[in-house]
């Protein structure tokens, strides 16, 4: 596979294409905005608890094809996971990106996060990848300012 | 001299534009990226140096290296007089009256900002205007914007048509009694609109109002003549015309900038100094404070006799006609949208691709080896007048050749076949 289409895998595309939870929520605990102002990908990210879990999880915005999967995937794995859950999803995915582990070694436990393994070899694209997650992580920390991941 | 003298000493100098002989003289354009032959088509955001600008900065560090105005030495003597070289060949480059009318700084942006927080402060109060454009370069607006915040005074901005050129009946209604100064950017960096600035500038004038050019994407693309154009202020980068970056200029008339007080203070723009009070120096020095960028001056002076080597009208005609073939090249893909169709534009080339993000258009060209902008281009507004996020942009300069736009049409097509659209 090349650098090309390990970054730009059909699951990636897919997303971008159909994304997933993609509509605003009516009444959310916490909605939260993520922006990169460098390349303007601009997301907002709500959530709905139920105690200590995720009970639904949307998103709304624009930007490249690598953030608007990262939020459309994320979405789909989070639901039904506690905060702790997600953090710690939220510290993995950062290893994911930032080559610091084997995909290979990881591919049962990732599932359709594994198809984010190739942004590694793509340093510039870190960020697009990661801007959802960090959105994500204020929304159940129920922290109000806009996220930049810049 | 004689015209028959004039034209032979003209033949001397100029040197027919060849393209091939030209990109040798540019060493980084024999790299190859990510395997492939390096395709360079970000100019507007910085052009690449030819040898003899590269010479001349490290011969500078290597054999000239003084601080300039101040030693009796040798060296001084010699980097103060290749220092002041640069200052006339400038002055010669965009037709100034006098070398008093050429300050140093540190960039377009800088050159913006001297106006703003000195002819800005002393004459823009509450109740006055600023004139931009709605095509103007981030570096354009807040300085502008900042002085009016501090000031009271109002910005205002002439709207742009969807072909991205300025619509002139607003901006001849929007001066009046209240504008202080207009600023206008001389070449769209967004969108490669060449502005009718010659005519908007006899419009000021008629009612004394005077006119600040950002000439960051016209000096690279223009023959500047400063005089003919009789702007009162114009703003260049020596990094977007093939010179060392940290470097511009700002060109002003001697009466103004006489009138302005200083930017800075510091060294070197000082005439004495003591506890009590100080007598500022003479221009340009009075705003140019510190130990200035040397190799900058004498990088950009070596620009400029690169360019010397030419005669304009051939560059001009070069990038026109790259200019024509890629817009007809990139226009006829399919699902492709050119932000950006004015009448008069210079070698820039803005789109956008149905539903592919300009960031992923990047990416893909990139591994191709073909280098353009994505995002804003510091131009937000710009954006928002066309209610996108981004665009993607290639702008050329006088080494490229349709190969070039050959390479950037086969990368969009690869785009398309990645995102199967």
């Amino acid at each position: 596979m090349s650098e090309l289409q390990s970054l730009y895998q059909e699951i990636i595309l897919d997303h971008n294409k159909k994304p997933r939870n993609f509509k605003v929520m009516e009444f959310p605990d916490a909605k939260v905005e993520g922006y990169n102002p460098l390349c303007g990908d601009r997301y907002t990210i709500y959530v709905k608890m139920n105690g200590n879990v995720i009970d639904e999880i949307t998103f709304q915005g624009s930007g490249c094809a690598i953030s608007k999967a990262s939020a459309s995937v994320m979405s789909t794995m989070l639901k039904g996971k506690t905060r702790e859950e997600a953090e710690a999803w939220f510290e993995k995915f950062h290893q994911l990106v930032r080559g610091e582990l084997k995909i290979e070694d990881h591919l049962e436990e990732f599932g359709k996060l594994a198809a984010f393994g190739g942004v590694s070899e793509f340093p510039a694209r870190v960020k697009c990848a990661i801007l959802p997650w960090h959105t994500m992580k204020n929304a159940i920390e129920q922290k109000k300012e806009i996220v930049s991941t810049e | 001299m004689t015209e028959l003298e004039f034209i032979l000493s003209k033949e001397q100098r100029v040197k027919p534009f060849d393209v091939e002989s030209v990109r040798k003289e540019f060493p980084i354009l024999s790299a190859r990226v990510h395997g492939k032959p390096l395709t360079y088509l970000d100019n507007a955001a910085t052009t690449q140096k030819p040898q003899s600008v590269i010479d001349a900065v490290q011969r500078y560090y290597k054999e000239e290296n003084s601080n300039v105005h101040r030693g009796v030495h040798y060296l001084s003597e010699l980097a103060t007089k290749k220092y002041e070289g640069a200052r006339s060949k400038i002055k010669k480059y965009v037709n100034a009256a006098s070398e008093k009318e050429i300050i140093f700084t540190r960039g377009a942006t800088d050159s913006i900002n001297l106006v703003a927080a000195t002819f800005g402060r002393k004459n823009i109060h509450a109740g006055d205007e600023v004139l931009i454009t709605g095509m103007e370069h981030h570096s354009n607006i807040v300085p502008w914007q900042m002085l009016c915040e501090e000031n009271g005074a109002a910005l205002r901005v002439v709207p742009i048509s969807d072909s991205g050129e300025i619509i002139l009946e607003e901006y001849v209604r929007l001066l009046s009694e209240k504008t202080k100064i207009v600023a206008i950017s001389h070449v769209s960096n967004a969108l490669g609109t060449i502005n009718p600035i010659k005519k908007m500038i006899e419009l000021a004038h008629s009612r004394m109002i005077p006119v600040l050019v950002d000439g960051a994407q016209g000096a690279p693309h223009l023959n500047i003549d400063v005089q003919e154009l009789d702007c009162d202020f114009y703003a260049i980068s020596s990094h977007k015309i093939y010179g060392p970056t940290g470097f511009g200029v700002l060109y002003g008339k001697e009466n103004l900038l006489e009138a302005m007080p200083p930017y800075q203070g510091g060294g070197d723009m000082i005439r004495s100094v003591t506890f009590e009070k100080t007598i500022f120096n003479d221009l340009p020095y009075k705003f140019e404070a510190g130990t200035p960028h040397i190799d900058g001056a004498i990088g950009f002076g070596a620009a400029i006799e690169y360019l010397n080597q030419y005669d304009w009208k051939e560059i001009e005609m070069h990038e026109q006609l790259l200019l024509q073939h890629a817009t007809a090249q990139i226009s006829a893909i399919d699902g492709l949208t050119i932000i950006g169709t004015a009448k008069e534009k210079a070698g820039v080339v803005s789109f956008v691709l149905e539903d592919v993000h300009p960031h992923d258009i990047g990416t893909i060209l990139d591994q191709e080896g073909v280098a353009i902008r994505t995002g804003h281009h510091c131009a937000q507004p710009v954006m928002d007048r066309y209610g996108i996020p981004a665009t993607a942009r290639a702008s050329f300069a006088l080494y490229n050749t349709n190969e070039d736009i050959d390479a950037l049409v086969n990368g969009i097509k690869k785009v398309k076949e990645v995102f199967h659209v």
